[in-house]
């Protein structure tokens, strides 16, 4: 139940619900608990609500630390 | 699918493991706190593919596992009360209690429902003005923000009808309670990346400075959770207990700031009762006196008769503490399948046994 996934804000109303689209389907989330967040940022939905928004700089950081175990010589 | 599909790529996976495999020297026993990295775990195959020495045991993370029989049996008994409508999450329904479940009770003609999200239970409440709305609600620290956030939004509405039920669990308490039990020797913990994203990452501080036990932050893909592992073999090989965060994407040190502040707004910490542990001090949220009227404890005088302990022959309890693998327990699999679960580590779709018994034992 603590599932959270990744998804991208395409609309978001005066009430700060969010069209949040997860693999192509439209769901609703509050942003009560993101308050700055914009359309086209991604965030963690959970229950409903927008926990988080994903940082875009440090998901390369990681993706290129991951790469980077592909150079450790043998 | 943005950040999804780059964390699966097999053949960087492929690379983590051969370099596990390359530092890891001295067995150790890592410990994923949290459900949803049980089932990661267990999906992608990861503990098939480890070296002999590391061993993947299951923490007590899944908060519908942990939620106690007296606690079920008291939102059963909310429920039945004339004019009452329960509201609560669906993984909360086919767990047993002492005596029956929400699901049983439903059947019965009882008015539970489930909800996505605390949203949904407020506009429960909207829509039936001459019921009492109460809310069942369960969950770490990822999922309480969203339900004080109910709450302030009821008492901004004006809402009379809604209450909360709160059984709400803190995450880093349950670890250390763990390490003082003594039962299970652990090497370092994989901490979960959504409660870290609402707590942040001090809270594990104490974990790894008085335990000397180290503690990473992990996401939920494959590479995430492989990566984590590197990095807690890494800190125990050179003999280091730190937090590391590498789920760096959605947890920031600090966490969420605003959620924390809603948080500290509507609930207090308490003692908690843990299925499989007991009570651990300073575990669980309840709601501060100042909105004691949106507390279903406080408005009903709940009575319920003593609860009853696990099924026979069920090891749920030892499962959540780790000192038994699911596989272990002689019910697994024969009299206990997803499809007739005798415990709760089977019926929630993130317990333990339910995710062994999907994705195989390994
Ligand atoms: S297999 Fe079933 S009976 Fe055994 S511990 Fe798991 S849930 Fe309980």
């Amino acid at each position: 139940m603590c599932l959270g996934i990744p998804a991208k804000i395409v609309k978001i109303d005066e009430r700060q619900i969010a069209e949040i689209e997860i693999g192509g389907i439209i769901r609703k989330a509050s942003l009560q608990l993101v308050p700055e967040a914009k359309v086209g940022d991604y965030v963690i939905a959970h229950a409903g609500f927008a926990i988080q928004i994903l940082d875009e700089k440090e998901a390369q950081e990681t993706l290129k630390l991951l790469e980077a175990f592909s150079e450790i010589p043998e | 699918m943005k950040y999804l599909s780059e964390y699966r790529d097999p053949v960087l996976a492929q690379k983590v493991i051969e370099n596990i495999k390359k530092i890891s020297h001295t067995p150790v026993n890592l410990m994923e706190v949290c459900g949803t990295h049980t089932v990661a775990i267990s999906k992608n195959g990861i503990r098939q593919v480890m070296p002999k020495t590391v061993t993947l045991l299951s923490g007590p993370g899944c908060p519908v596992c942990v939620t106690a029989n007296e606690d079920i049996d008291k939102a059963i008994w909310l429920a039945r009360q004339s004019g009452v409508i329960l509201a609560t999450f669906g993984d909360m329904m086919k767990v047993p209690g002492s005596y029956s479940s929400l699901s049983a009770e439903k059947a019965e003609g009882v008015d539970i429902r489930v909800v996505y999200s605390t949203l949904d239970a407020l506009q429960i409440a909207d829509d039936n003005p001459d019921k009492k709305v109460i809310f069942f609600g369960v969950g770490f620290e990822t999922t309480s923000p969203t339900i004080a956030l109910s709450i302030l939004e009821a008492r901004k509405r004006g809402l009379k009808n809604y209450s909360v039920l709160a059984r709400h669990k803190l995450i880093p308490p349950a670890m250390a309670a763990l390490l003082s039990l003594g039962e299970v020797k652990l090497h370092g913990f994989i901490c979960p990346g959504h409660v870290s994203t609402i707590i942040g990452s001090k809270p594990y501080k104490f974990i790894a400075e008085e335990h000397g036990i180290p503690c990473v932050i992990s996401g939920f893909e494959p590479l995430d959770v492989l990566q984590t592992i590197y990095m807690l073999v890494r800190q125990a090989e050179n003999g280091e207990a730190r937090v590391e965060v590498q789920y760096k994407r959605s947890v920031r040190s600090e966490g969420n700031t605003t959620a924390l502040k809603i948080l500290d707004e509507v609930f207090e910490v308490c003692d908690a009762d843990w299925r499989g542990i007991g009570i651990i001090p300073n575990s669980g949220f309840k709601l501060k006196e100042d909105y004691s009227d949106f507390d279903a404890d406080k408005i009903f005088d709940v009575e319920v008769p003593p609860p009853k302990d696990d099924p026979p022959g069920c090891s749920c309890g030892e499962i959540l503490r780790g000192v038994k693998f699911p596989y272990q327990c002689k019910l697994f699999g024969k009299a206990c399948t997803p499809e007739r679960p005798i415990g709760p580590c089977m019926v929630s779709s993130e317990g333990a046994c339910a995710a062994y018994y999907r994705y195989g034992t390994g």
